[in-house]
């Protein structure tokens, strides 16, 4: 069965799995991760220039720029003015790069470094702000159903819940919350993207999330930090494509009791 | 002629072009986005705008990210 494809405003995506280029023992483990998990978006961070770089290694060079479309972050930005010039500054690089991906941002506006949740309200205004300067806005929040339908209303591309705090490996913690996202943010709008951002630790997490209805997952750590990245990375792609496949196919209704498979009739005496 | 460049005090020979100043510190002028006081400043514009005393920069790249 061909899917349909995955549409984030302009960009339409084969692959419902982003993954993150984060936390990676080396950028040969990265590539090869990135290239297994079969995804088409990568995401990634914009931070200072070292200027004392012995290395002189730039993670673009690992990357292949005609291969993937190119997500940047807001990640560790704690107010909605420190998270639109770090989208700008992200914008202009991937403009210098042709990248298709300069005309998006994954928006994250943080609440406070232990937990990593997002600020709602810093979030509102950034998500504001960034829809008025022509961005195509993915963004991070939590699981509140409120919050989700705000976002939309400023102009979001997507809205992306969290399942759990950022690397923490929880999986959806809360899946009603998630329930009642997808039932506002696609009333009357069925194809409104809404992506499971975070949290996700194995790749049960994954095929559970896709299960609910969501659109795509997006995670990092879960490939990134495990024993074995490559093979998780391999399970990720597969437990995406079963959870979608699944969620598709319609579910059997939950029942207290059993109903036998083998016909009830025609038993030996 | 004293600036801030990435959180850290430099000290500049004389007046440059941010793209005279990204040369000169050896970075990958493809790969980096320029901030003058809080403001971006448009690669085509790296020729053009002037690092000035007292200036406070900032200079970013792509790193790994989630």
């Amino acid at each position: 069965m061909v899917d349909k494809p995955l549409i984030l405003g302009t960009h339409k995506l084969n692959s419902r799995l982003i993954v993150g280029t984060g936390k990676y023992s080396t950028f040969d483990m990265m590539r090869d991760c990135l290239e297994i998990s079969g995804s088409e978006v990568i995401t990634v961070a914009v931070r200072r220039e070292r200027l004392i770089d012995a290395e002189g290694r730039n993670i673009l060079d690992y990357i292949d720029l005609n291969r993937y479309t190119i997500l940047p972050n807001t990640a560790g930005c704690f107010n909605a003015e420190d998270a639109v010039r770090v989208a700008r500054l992200g914008r202009e690089i991937l403009e210098g790069l042709d990248n298709p991906g300069k005309d998006w941002v994954k928006l994250e506006c943080l609440g406070d470094k232990k937990t990593l949740l997002p600020d709602p309200l810093a979030t509102l205004q950034a998500t504001e702000q960034l829809v008025k300067e022509g961005f195509q806005v993915l963004v991070y929040t939590t699981d509140d159903p409120i919050t989700a339908k705000r976002l939309k209303e400023l102009g979001a591309t997507s809205v992306m819940p969290a399942g759990s705090p950022i690397g923490s490996g929880q999986g959806v913690l809360n899946p009603n919350n998630i329930r009642i996202c997808l039932e506002y943010l696609k009333d009357g709008d069925p194809d409104y993207p809404v992506i499971i951002d975070a949290g996700v630790g194995s790749a049960s997490d994954v095929a559970a999330a896709m299960e609910l209805g969501c659109d795509g997952v997006l995670l990092n750590t879960a490939i990134a930090s495990c024993r074995e990245p490559k093979l998780m990375a391999l399970a990720m792609r597969d437990a995406c494509l079963a959870g979608r496949r699944s969620y598709l196919a319609g579910r059997i209704p939950k029942k207290l009791y059993a109903t036998a498979s083998s016909p009830e009739t025609g038993m030996i005496g | 002629m004293q600036v801030v460049i990435n959180g850290e005090p430099k000290e500049l020979d004389g007046p440059m072009t941010v793209e005279g100043l990204v040369r000169q510190l050896g970075i990958n002028p493809q790969f980096c986005a320029v901030e003058r006081n809080k403001m971006l400043v448009p690669r085509r514009q790296h020729g053009e705008v002037t690092v000035e005393a007292g200036d406070s920069l900032e200079i970013v790249t792509l790193v790994g990210g989630g």
